[in-house]
């Protein structure tokens, strides 16, 4: 009867009522979503990159070259020359390396010049292999494998050709249309930035701008892609490369090794201690931003504590009746605090509806425009503890109308003030 | 005029008793003040009283939503004023209806829930009492079809049907009416009483029944005026 009562209650105002929930309901998907988002994001992140002991580029922040080298976020602000590269992996200590040009694009794809090491020592997520979804790795000058997303999004399949652009806007008016490109390989999904990647050979990018000078054509300099390949090309530098040491034990020491190098100023970053220095800088941001959706919601739960206050007047006949056939005012009190927990519940539910709806929706849209790989499923232990603690507070600041309830019930009795 | 049947034959106890029963604010300078009255069950009372003369207060005693501050109230024989206030809320459950001026029935719910909201802080058998509720409802002249309706798709003369329901569903000892007939016409008016004192006879309950009116005065057999109590001393007989 007391849930009859206070569900029919609802009902009866329904209007207010549904605008409470609606307003509860976006203060919960808020929360919900972005507590998901966050996490996800960080998962996405660290997933990325695995196994690689040290990234070396040209001197710089370690974030700067983590960015560049692995999210494919920002420019290298220097080069590493070829012959530096040779000598480094040559230590002892350093088991493999994997060399990466970067500057060019295809179509806002990022363009990663690199060797076949790149396949066979490149891990993520938790020490992942990368797979061939189709094809396989390239093996002459002028082939290309595609990431997932690239191949999926752009509509390529093995065989096709492409162009590269000069740049990495999305839109370039200097193409190297003159060498294409043919598609020997698409990587199965990993839902890191690899997924956006266009990978070529060094000899592939060095070949395209051979006939190039300080990012510009050089004019009557003109070498057919058949031609280029009979030249040397042997790059002349690389942006960074990544390296797999012997034992993790020598880690500080070939750190410290690369730093000093006399030959060239160079920076090797733990890739792990950079990603946990661009989390602590990102945990503000990220906090504020928890910090509002929680205000938000604090928000939507007072606004649900008004309505009910104002309700509270229009109700006394009802409290009367109950009073009259025996209602003790405590069962007015739970009355109320049971409307609060029924919308509450709700609104939870309706928030868990939509938040599903919403990231299935959403979940290409962020992975190409923000290379965010997100879970469709937002719910995990920690999200039933938020809902346990939504309900907590807005029971907690139930108490005000309910006790509003009690208090009436005493003073007003069978009374009934019209 | 109905007929009332004293009841001679059986152990005299008190529907309801009140004894030197003192009430007052302690802000206002107002005292309500009632030294006897008892009602045997099927005996009736006619309390004549405008708004403002301190009704609600003698309404609030009666039905046990505030304790006197001198004297003692009992219900059926057993201490009613001098109990906790959770009790009070349980003997008024099982012990009295209340029918108010209007507005008496929860609006959101059926007309059946409404009367059924008695049995369920009775505590009585549910299928039973909904046997009871459907029956009553009938007998009161309501058709069965009304049943699962919402109360406030009710006309007011068959709300306050219904409030009588409700009021007598737990075959109380005690019904207190608040001048339930004040929003009714004349016609309506007096089948209500016919309809309301009938009922309550038929479960021997007794009605205090509060009204300024004095024109239903004639449906009883005692007759108490706010007025006196108010004063000061009145004896009830």
């Amino acid at each position: 009867m007391l849930l009859k009562l206070a569900r029919q209650s609802l009902w009866n105002r329904r209007g207010t009522a549904i605008m409470t929930l609606f307003s509860l309901t976006i203060s919960l998907v808020l929360l919900f979503g972005i507590d998901h988002l966050r996490k996800e994001a960080r998962q996405s992140f660290t997933s990325t990159i695995s196994g690689t002991d040290l990234i070396v580029g040209a001197r710089s922040g370690q974030l700067n070259l983590l960015l560049y080298s692995v999210f494919r976020i920002g420019n290298a602000t220097a080069n590493v020359n070829w012959a530096t590269y040779q000598r480094i992996s040559k230590h002892p200590q350093i088991s493999w390396t994997i060399p990466i040009a970067l500057g060019d694009s295809h179509r806002g794809y990022r363009v990663l010049g690199t060797n076949t090491d790149y396949f066979v020592h490149y891990r993520y997520a938790n020490e992942q292999k990368l797979q061939f979804s189709k094809g396989q790795q390239f093996n002459d000058v002028y082939e290309t494998v595609l990431g997932a997303e690239v191949a999926s999004k752009l509509g390529y399949k093995v065989g096709d050709e492409i162009t590269l652009a000069h740049g990495v806007g999305a839109v370039s008016f200097s193409e190297h249309k003159d060498k294409p490109f043919t598609v020997t390989g698409i990587l199965a999904a990993t839902g890191t930035p690899l997924d956006q990647t266009v990978h070529v050979s060094l000899e592939g990018i060095e070949a395209i701008h051979i006939d190039w000078q300080q990012g510009a054509p050089v004019p009557g300099r003109r070498m057919s892609a058949e031609q280029a390949v009979q030249q040397d090309l042997t790059p002349k530098a690389i942006t960074a490369f990544m390296v797999g040491l012997e034992s993790r034990m020598a880690t500080f020491v070939v750190q410290r090794q690369i730093n000093e190098f006399k030959g060239e100023a160079l920076s090797a970053i733990l890739p792990g201690v950079a990603l946990a220095e661009l989390w602590q800088m990102l945990a503000m941001v990220e906090n504020l931003l928890l910090l509002i959706t929680l205000l938000v919601l604090i928000a939507g739960l007072v606004g649900m504590m008004t309505t009910l206050l104002a309700s509270m007047k229009e109700r006394q006949r009802e409290m009367a009746v109950l009073r009259a056939v025996g209602a003790h005012p405590w069962y007015l009190f739970v009355l109320i605090q049971l409307e609060v927990l029924l919308l509450t519940a709700f609104a939870l539910l309706a928030a868990a509806i939509t938040l599903l709806v919403a990231l299935w929706g959403l979940q290409d849209i962020l992975a190409s425009r923000y290379g965010l790989f997100i879970n469709i499923n937002p719910f995990s232990l920690q999200s039933l503890y938020w809902a346990v603690a939504v309900l907590a507070v807005s029971a907690l600041l139930a108490c005000i109308p309910a006790f509003t309830a009690y208090k009436r019930a005493l003073s007003d009795g069978l009374a009934i003030r019209l | 005029m109905t007929g009332i049947k004293p009841v001679t034959d059986k152990p005299k106890i008190p529907a309801i008793e009140l004894k030197n029963v003192v009430f007052y604010y302690q802000r206002a300078g107002w005292q309500l003040s009632l030294p006897e009255l008892s009602l045997l069950p099927g005996q009736h009372l006619f309390i004549k009283g405008a708004s403002g003369s301190g009704k609600t207060t003698l309404l609030n005693l009666l039905a046990g939503i505030i304790s006197p501050r001198q004297g003692d109230i009992r219900l059926n024989g057993a201490p009613f004023s001098t109990v906790s206030a959770a009790k009070r809320d349980t003997l008024r459950a099982r012990h009295i209806g209340v029918v108010f001026q209007q507005l008496n029935l929860i609006s959101y719910l059926s007309v059946l829930d409404n009367v059924l909201l008695s049995a369920h802080f009775a505590g009585s058998d549910k299928h039973e009492s909904e046997q009871r509720a459907k029956v009553l409802l009938q007998s009161l002249g309501l058709e069965p079809e009304l049943n699962h309706q919402q109360a406030a798709a009710l006309s007011v003369g068959q709300q306050q049907r219904v409030a009588i329901a409700r009021a007598l569903l737990t075959r109380p000892a005690l019904l207190i009416a608040d001048e339930p007939t004040s929003a009714l016409d004349a016609d309506n008016r007096d089948s209500f009483m016919q309809i309301l004192l009938e009922q309550a006879n038929a479960c021997r309950t007794t009605v205090i029944f509060v009204s300024h009116d004095p024109g239903l005065r004639r449906y009883f057999d005692m007759q108490l005026d706010m007025q006196h109590l108010a004063k000061g001393v009145q004896p009830c007989y």
